[in-house]
């Protein structure tokens, strides 16, 4: 299986044995989360854990289709594409050029998307409430996406990226005569793919988990998120753990598709670009 | 000059007319509600509507559910971003001191007509004083309302004849024979009686009205502003909580919530509840495997004060005649109609506000609800429309978790009254 | 000819800036309408009164009344705890876990990967109710475990008690903290120019001399982004709080971020709030200063 030579050092045994531990760490709670959305509430509720259900049940996820949840998960996955898509574009273009262009303000600028990381969202969104119910997109999906978008975590990855691409192949293409969007396009881009990769699962993750923004942006059930929709049928001092778990079970499905889908990115880039330099 | 008025009045007629025919059209109005028993469910919530409907076809209702977590949030968000539902259902606490008191919801003096009044203080004078501001204006247009009990594993206080404690027919214990019970529980074997949750938002009326019946203390002054759990029997109320807990007879955990809690009780860790009332009861029937049992509070004269949830509801002020009649209808219906109120009441699962509506349970499914019937005598003083009750509720849990952590009683309830008490 | 030099250079100058502001306008787009614009607002309010009924303007009142909160100057505390704790273990240990992958096949390498994201792919809300299981005082896994293997006698309340609960969430927050910084160090360490790492093992470096000297300072750009990005969540720890402890036992979770939540949307004092919201910016900026700084002088 192994791609590259490796030597089976005794340290590489341990290192790969405390891994596989750590992965039964990790993929409890999901195991858990899945296993528990087909139990009933006795059996979540109860003081005894029972490892894998005996009596799989499919009554919550009855329960969670029996409402909007189809809707709820379309606005959801609009929302985390559009995020995704829309970040994708306008990062890759803005850490590039923060990157690469002396333009004239550019550490001013990098700084203040700096500085706007560190405010915390919570901060901005009576403010944000008010301007979008101004522009009329209060409790549209644009609400929770345009925010999305305009967040300064992509700008920073992307120019992090960026600063890799050699200067010299910048000046070489720049030598040949292709003009900027030529350059960026087939230069910049290929070299930039496993940010870009990595930014678009991010970003549609942090759409998805943004559940504060969310909340405060949409409030009708044919706006609402699958996690807000989830919330409203919560009933006084009682969790319905079956629901949640059914809901989260379904979310996880997207997430890991679109993990899957953009993974592939990862590997390929600068080496790439290099050799072709 | 005769003939421009002439036009302005053609005009008028024109708009008046226009909007003559408009009333014929459909007005649609938004109802928000909190999960108040059956009405945090769709399917009952779609029953009143279209019941609603066949008497009021042009009234459209469009309902969205809310709950305690983040129910605040979002009607926050609505009121600053100006998309407020036009109805929405809750208790005085956020009606009246909240977003009344903001002046975000309209006078409803013209719903309390005489004849509702009347049936309404025929049920309780304290419902009617908690629906109105200091000010005398009607905030809240109550539906229902029942009384915060706690309880008991019967099973198990069987096994351990504790039983023998309860006055079992008016669902009473004194502070003394509580002591025993635990004491009979304890020697049965029993790792868990009671615990007192000191940890997040809900459910605090149940840890209130404990620390508060042992001693007879009252949680606020007559006129409801000022908190005065620093009287003698409130700090002795409190330590004894405290002494119970360090004897082991109690349990105090500052880890969990009112839900965490009730879950305990269900599953058969704890053994009595302090946060029960009629909707727990049906919510969690079906993951109980004994008798849950309701009881009062104990008290040192064995005459409980309980704490009361009066629900209904109100109208935010969203600047639209036409919504605001149709809201009113919408209310009137539901809440005043001699046939479909009793069904309203009964879809919450607790206790009509109106004396005419009389026992609604009996003959019913629900017929086990009557059990709590018993303690609507025990209601006691709405308190929680005092100022800054917010506040209070966040120091009132942090109290508990000094206290537990063997603080000292009396400096901590000072300390706790100095930050709740409106400055 | 001098002067015409002088032209060109301008020339090329002014052509730069066009392009990079061409690049950077859809980025500013949003970011000015969406985050700058309303940040204003929020740094205006802070000055005020701002609630559901009031708007005046109090000076630094807001500023002065956060200094003299004791719940605020805890919750700083913890803050910073949370964010020490957090930052070298998520990057540490992120770091170690990329090394190891990364050489492996792609198969294997996107399976530890996704496995170490799983954590976050399920959302806050279900991942939580799980932990509070773990750590259930009463029947919890963590005190069945932990019996069993008899390193304690009695439950343990992980969450209900001062003593452990920070610890608890810290842990929480570092398995939903690390899936991202693997992601990044493992496509880093797999876009280090093998030329380099050749030319070493030519002469003769050992393991650790090629990541010390060579790989580590061309992942550098990628570990400043992960400290910086993982010190800004650590200080904006918020939901796991709100839904575990709020804060309590006792204030002994209570974070910047949660004291926020309270201020700002239980009590609608948005202005207080949002004063806590600027003190919070500021202290993370110091912290990024630093970090910025600290990578700058590594790299040299």
């Amino acid at each position: 299986m192994q791609t590259t030579v490796q030597r089976t050092t005794p340290y590489r045994v341990f290192a790969i044995v405390l891994l596989l531990a750590l992965v039964v760490f990790f993929a409890f709670p999901l195991y858990w989360i899945i296993t528990g959305s087909f139990k009933d509430a006795q059996t979540i509720n109860s003081a005894v854990p029972q490892w894998f259900p005996t009596n799989p049940t499919t009554d919550n996820y009855a329960r969670l289709f029996n409402r909007p949840a189809f809707t709820w998960l379309w606005n959801t996955i609009f929302i985390c594409a559009m995020s995704m898509l829309l970040t994708c574009i306008t990062a890759t273009m803005a850490g590039y050029a923060i990157a690469k262009k002396q333009f004239a303000g550019r550490a001013v600028i990098f700084s203040i998307f700096i500085m706007a990381m560190a405010l915390p969202k919570q901060v901005i969104l009576i403010p944000l409430l008010k301007e979008m119910s101004f522009l009329g997109l209060h409790n549209t999906l644009w609400a929770v996406i345009f925010p999305t978008v305009g967040w300064p975590f992509g700008v920073f990855l992307m120019k992090q990226f960026s600063e890799n691409i050699p200067g010299s192949i910048l000046e070489a293409t720049r030598i040949d005569g292709a003009g900027e969007v030529q350059t960026f396009i087939q230069i910049v881009l290929p070299m930039v793919a496993p940010g870009i990769g990595a930014l678009a699962i991010f970003t549609f993750i942090s759409a998805w988990n943004d559940y504060f923004l969310q909340l405060l942006m949409l409030n009708s059930r044919f706006t609402f998120t699958i996690s807000l929709g989830i919330a409203t049928l919560q009933q006084e001092m009682s969790t319905d753990f079956g629901l949640i778990m059914a809901g989260a079970a379904v979310a996880a499905i997207p997430i890991v598709a679109v993990f899957l889908l953009f993974q592939r990115f990862f590997t390929r880039g600068i080496t790439m670009g290099a050799v072709k330099g | 000059m005769k003939k421009l008025v002439a036009l302005l009045l053609a005009a008028m007629m024109v708009l008046s007319l226009g909007s003559f025919a408009m009333a014929e059209e459909k007005t649609e109005i938004t109802l928000w509600t909190y999960p108040i028993g059956g009405w945090g469910k769709e399917e009952t919530v779609n029953e009143i509507i279209a019941a609603f409907n066949e008497k009021y076809p042009n009234i459209t209702v469009k309902v969205e559910f809310l709950n305690y977590q983040d129910g605040d949030v979002q009607v926050t968000g609505a009121i600053e971003a100006g998309t407020t539902p036009d109805i929405i259902m809750e208790g005085p606490e956020r009606l009246v001191s909240n977003w009344g008191a903001a002046g975000k919801m309209l006078d409803l003096s013209d719903l309390w007509t005489e004849e509702a009044l009347a049936d309404i203080s025929a049920v309780s004078e304290a419902v009617v004083a908690a629906c109105k501001s200091p000010e005398g204006v009607y905030y809240e247009y109550p539906l229902c309302m029942t009384t915060h009990t706690m309880a008991i594993n019967y099973d198990v206080f069987e096994a351990a004849g504790a039983l023998q404690y309860l006055d079992l027919e008016n669902r009473t214990w004194t502070t003394e024979n509580f002591e025993k019970a635990l004491q009979a529980l304890k020697d049965h074997g029993v790792e868990h009686t009671a615990i007192v949750y000191c940890g997040g938002q809900g459910g605090d009326q149940g840890t209130r009205a404990l620390a508060m019946n042992l001693y007879s203390a009252q949680f606020t002054n007559p006129e409801h502003t000022a908190y005065t759990m620093n009287s003698e029997a409130g700090v002795k109320g409190l330590q004894k909580l405290v002494d119970l807990v360090n004897a082991g007879l109690l349990t105090a955990d500052p880890g969990i919530v009112a839900g965490d809690e009730l879950q305990l009780f269900a599953n058969g860790t704890a053994n009595m509840t302090l946060a029960w009332n009629a909707s727990n009861a049906s919510t969690y029937a079906s993951q109980v495997s004994f008798k849950p049992y309701a009881m009062a509070f104990p008290a040192d004269d064995g005459k409980p004060e309980l704490a009361g949830g009066i629900w209904g509801f109100g109208i935010f002020d969203n600047k639209d005649e036409k919504k605001v009649a149709a809201a009113k209808e919408f209310i009137k219906f539901v809440s005043d109609d001699p046939v479909q109120g009793p069904k309203s009441v009964y879809a919450t699962g607790f206790f009509p506000v109106r004396a005419s509506f009389g026992d609604i349970y009996t003959g019913t499914e629900k017929e086990s609800f009557k059990e709590f019937s018993v303690f609507m005598p025990f209601l006691g003083d709405y308190y929680n429309v005092t100022p800054n009750w917010p506040v209070q509720r966040t120091e009132w849990w942090n109290l508990l978790q000094r206290i537990f952590a063997g603080g000292d009683v009396a400096a901590e309830v000072e300390t706790y009254i100095n930050n709740s008490n409106p400055k | 000819m001098q002067y015409t030099l002088m032209e060109q250079a301008r020339k090329r100058r002014n052509r730069e800036n066009l392009v990079g502001y061409a690049f950077m306008l859809p980025s500013l787009i949003f970011f000015i309408g969406f985050v700058i614009f309303p940040m204003g607002m929020a740094l205006v309010t802070s000055f005020t009164d701002y609630s559901m009924t009031t708007f005046n303007f109090v000076g630094f009142n807001n500023y002065l009344r956060a200094f003299k909160d004791p719940v605020f100057l805890k919750s700083t505390w913890n803050t910073i705890i949370i964010v020490l704790v957090s930052v070298p273990v998520v990057t540490l240990f992120s770091l170690w876990v990329a090394s190891v992958v990364y050489k492996m096949s792609n198969l294997s390498s996107s399976f530890f990967r996704i496995v170490f994201y799983l954590p976050i792919v399920t959302g806050t809300v279900a991942v939580t109710v799980v932990w509070k299981w773990i750590f259930n005082n009463y029947y919890g896994l963590l005190n069945y475990v932990f019996k069993e293997l008899g390193v304690i006698s009695r439950n343990i309340n992980w969450l209900g008690d001062p003593r452990y609960a920070l610890a608890c969430i810290i842990t929480i927050l570092l398995t939903t903290s690390i899936g991202q910084p693997i992601v990044l160090y493992v496509s880093a360490l797999a876009n280090v120019d093998p030329s380099l790492v050749e030319a070493g093992e030519v002469d003769g470096a050992t393991n650790m001399q090629v990541f010390w000297k060579i790989k580590w300072p061309q992942i550098m750009p990628t570990t400043l982004y992960i400290l910086v990005i993982t010190t800004i969540n650590s200080f904006q720890c918020f939901a796991l709080i709100q839904l575990l402890t709020s804060g309590g036992p006792n204030n002994a979770t209570n974070t910047i971020m949660y004291n926020i939540y309270y201020h700002a949307y239980k009590l609608n004092e948005y202005g207080y709030g949002n004063a806590m919201g600027i003190l919070l910016a500021l202290l993370i900026a110091v912290f990024s200063f630093i970090q910025f700084r600290l990578a700058k002088t590594d790299n040299e």
